[in-house]
């Protein structure tokens, strides 16, 4: 991070070249000098320099020739089957099928739209400028016109859950998983740091069970067993059902988190807000939880990461997310084994959410710890 | 809401009441209230399974299974009852994790370490790696090994990176032990003398950290010696068996390999996706764990004029392991939880045997038990066996 501010800072424009090498210049040279050293200082470094040079060598080139050189870029298939290189031909037929699935073709600016609005909000919260209570007002605006556009509603015949596919999908079970997760979250924590006993046992209970069990054993139990414990003639949707699972599965690590958070909050603070006559509800809204929750919001970001990574296992369940839906379409007998394609499109999708939000996350928690000094 | 504690009663009532807490009746209404939310599931599930006409119980798991399952560590047919084929789905979860476990720590600590290493180039590689590792789904990348091992060519035309090891769309075949029945206690045997072996050396390092700075670097070789002495007791007890240690290479006969030992290719898979993303979580744990150990720590130590090898492991890395174990234990946990997903690339783990015993039977409610049961059991050991590591790492500094 540090070198990268150093050299990244942009150059004064001089008048006239100067005579004396600049501070900065003599900065750059040292920072080459000491590049070289650590680059061929000694025997070892100089051979792992090789050696890696050497792996560089062996591996990007036919990389490049592979996803750039000759790739075929538009055409049908039998063109792609011509060339040793990508098939990004491939990708540009599916786009739609891969972004959103079954989702009716003369329909499709509504998971559009649905997508835009989601990746908006989420953008905004981003700024700290918009930490506020009216930001948490306009998310449930958004998610309940995302929810309507996807629904088909207001106008026109309403599109049932199975056909909604996609990186819609994705991120609506990540933003509303969050979202619910956070109030039973908050819930679990206080109730495991009480002391009221039969309270506490539960909320460990719950948080440690729920932790030790994978999320795709959880999805089966969503899928399979939750439709036989409702009385017979009720039934919910799967995909609802999956994103219950998820709310729950996530609130048990969110709790963990916030608690954490609540941990990191001197005693003083609970004795300060005792003498101030604030009742123990008072006290948690108006002292604690804020500063609690400020302190972990980098380990919550790095939680919705997770999360939006482990979306993709409703795969398990029979649901169609973007990793599905890229897979699905290598499928397509036109288009057959177009696989490393499909899936390196979706990772691309993956690498430019993830990468942007972990380092958001870390100028997050750079700046909070600027903050806090 | 009161704040004070309740004033303690003596006895066991006062302990419980006291444990109990605030709100007494408060709690007991709404833990009732979960509790009757519980029994209103299970009298639906009961009706329901009725409906079906399903009995409820694990009576079910004394049934034949008749699946075929791809491969297991003990003996199966699909006329073996449900019990054992979930016994091979849990061996096989096991295994994967064990095996991938134990390839994840080894190429994540190195990978740490490159991580820190005074070449920027390095350096930049891993941490690159970690990123892109980190950055996506484990799911699209379980997909892609799967797929790119699927879309190796067949046997005829197999890749022979290594001699003896060939790689084709039937898997990994490598050099291994004459199936005569008798490889699986060759393996075993070799097996324990490397942990008697291990657990020795672990003694050891023990003594040896309890020592003086000025001791330090004498006495490693014996670490080399003990090993040695249990591998050679285990081969002397592998050749006083009589059993015959043949290597058998794969060959390729007609249109398929003969001899050796395959690897299936969900396996490889799953093997290869978990090790490489549990690498790139480990790495990033030793990093964390290396650079919280005082820069003061390096700087005492090559006053003493120990090399730069020799601080590393003597000096950094026991002071690194107090923060590395507990982050280790979790990412075991995460590895073992994320073998689940063996699930979506064909691997007959124990979430995808147990599944398709509940699609078979109807007995939802006895599987899930028995998978969330088989989850947090094996949990629990690891957590159990980390905690310990990790009590004996914290309480050495008290020393």
């Amino acid at each position: 991070m540090t070198d990268h501010a150093l050299t990244s800072a942009p150059h004064p424009v001089a008048p006239f070249p100067p005579t004396q090498p600049t501070p900065r210049q003599r900065l750059a040279l040292s920072h080459a000098r000491a590049l070289w050293g650590a680059l061929f200082g000694t025997p070892v470094n100089a051979a792992i320099t090789l050696a890696c040079v050497a792996v560089l060598a062996v591996s990007l080139p036919p990389l490049v020739r592979w996803a750039l050189v000759d790739a075929v870029w538009s055409g049908p298939a039998e063109r792609c089957a011509d060339g040793g290189g990508a098939c990004w031909a491939f990708i540009g037929e599916k786009l739609r099928y891969i972004l959103f699935g079954f989702y009716d073709q003369d329909r499709q600016w509504r998971p559009l739209a649905a997508t835009l609005i989601l990746l908006g909000l989420a953008g905004m919260s981003a700024a700290p400028l918009f930490w506020r209570r009216a930001t948490l007002g306009v998310w449930l605006v958004g998610l309940a016109v995302a929810l309507l556009l996807l629904c088909g509603l207001p106008d026109g015949p309403p599109v049932p859950t199975e056909r909604w596919s996609g990186l819609p999908i994705n991120l609506l079970l990540t933003t509303i998983g969050m979202i619910g997760a956070f109030p039973v979250a908050v819930l679990l924590a206080l109730a495991r740091r009480s002391r009221m006993g039969g309270l506490r046992s539960l909320a460990v209970l719950f948080i440690e069970v729920t932790r030790g069990v994978p999320l795709i054993a959880v999805l089966y139990v969503a899928t399979l067993l939750v439709p036989l414990m409702l009385p017979s003639g009720l039934t919910i949707d799967k995909l609802l059902r999956a994103q219950v699972a998820i709310i729950l599965f996530v609130s048990a690590y969110l709790a963990e988190i916030i608690r954490a958070g609540l941990q990191a909050i001197p005693d003083g603070q609970y004795e300060a807000a005792r003498a101030l006559g604030l009742t123990y509800w008072g006290t948690m809204r108006l002292v604690i939880l804020p500063q609690a929750l400020r302190t972990v919001i980098p380990s919550i970001v790095n939680l919705t990461i997770g999360l939006f990574q482990d979306t993709t296992l409703i795969v398990a369940i029979g649901l169609f997310d973007v990793l599905n839906t890229a897979r699905n379409a290598a499928k397509d007998p036109a288009w057959l084994g177009f696989y490393t394609e499909a899936f390196g499109f979706a990772a691309l999708i993956y690498l430019t959410v993830c990468v942007l939000a972990s380092r958001y996350s870390l100028w997050l928690e750079a700046r909070l710890r600027r903050v806090e000094r | 809401m009161r704040w004070a504690s309740p004033p303690g009663r003596p006895g066991l009532t006062g302990r419980v009441v006291s444990w109990w807490g605030e709100r007494p009746v408060t709690q007991a209404v709404l833990l009732t209230g979960v509790a009757l939310i519980l029994v209103f599931f299970a009298i639906n599930t009961a009706a329901n399974m009725e409906r079906f006409g399903i009995t409820p119980g694990f009576g079910f798991l004394l049934r034949p299974a008749n699946f075929e399952i791809g491969e297991s560590l003990i003996g199966y047919q699909p006329q073996d009852s449900y019990a054992r084929a979930m016994l091979v789905g849990l061996l096989n979860t096991v295994k994967v994790a064990l095996v991938g476990g134990l390839l994840a720590t080894v190429i994540g600590v190195a990978l740490g370490v490159a991580r820190l290493s005074g070449n920027p180039l390095l350096s930049a590689l891993v941490q690159g790696y970690v990123e892109v590792i980190r950055s996506t789904p484990l799911l699209l990348q379980l997909f892609f090994w799967s797929a790119t091992l699927q879309a190796l060519p067949g046997p005829r035309q197999a890749l022979n990176p290594v001699p003896g090891v060939y790689l084709c769309n039937r898997g990994i075949l490598l050099p291994a032990f004459a199936e005569d029945g008798a490889g699986g206690w060759v393996l075993l045997a070799l097996l324990a003398a490397v942990a008697v072996g291990g657990a020795g050396m672990w003694l050891r390092s023990n003594h040896i950290m309890g020592r003086t700075v000025g001791s330090i670097g004498r006495g490693r070789w014996p670490d080399a010696l003990i090993l040695l002495i249990a591998l050679g007791t285990g081969a002397g007890v592998i050749a006083g068996s009589g059993v015959s240690l043949t290597v058998g290479f794969p060959e390729l006969t007609g249109f398929n390999f003969v001899g050796g030992g395959v690897v299936s290719p969900e396996f490889s898979a799953l093997l290869i996706g978990l090790v490489v993303n549990a690498a790139a979580m480990i790495a990033e744990i030793v990093r964390s764990g290396i650079q919280a150990v005082p820069n003061g720590q390096w700087e005492a130590a090559r006053a003493l004029g120990l090399p730069r090898g020799r601080i590393m492991r003597l000096v950094v890395l026991p002071q690194a392991l107090r923060v590395i174990v507990p982050l280790m234990t979790s990412s075991y946990l995460n590895l073992i939880k994320n073998s689940s997903l063996a699930v979506a690339i064909g691997f007959p783990d124990l979430v995808s045997v147990v599944n398709t015993s509940a699609n078979q039977t109807g007995q939802v409610l006895e599987s899930m038990a028995i998978m969330m049961g088989a989850y947090l059991t094996v949990n629990l050991i690891v957590s159990a066996l980390m905690n310990a590591q990790n009590r004996r790492l914290t309480d050495r500094r008290r020393r």
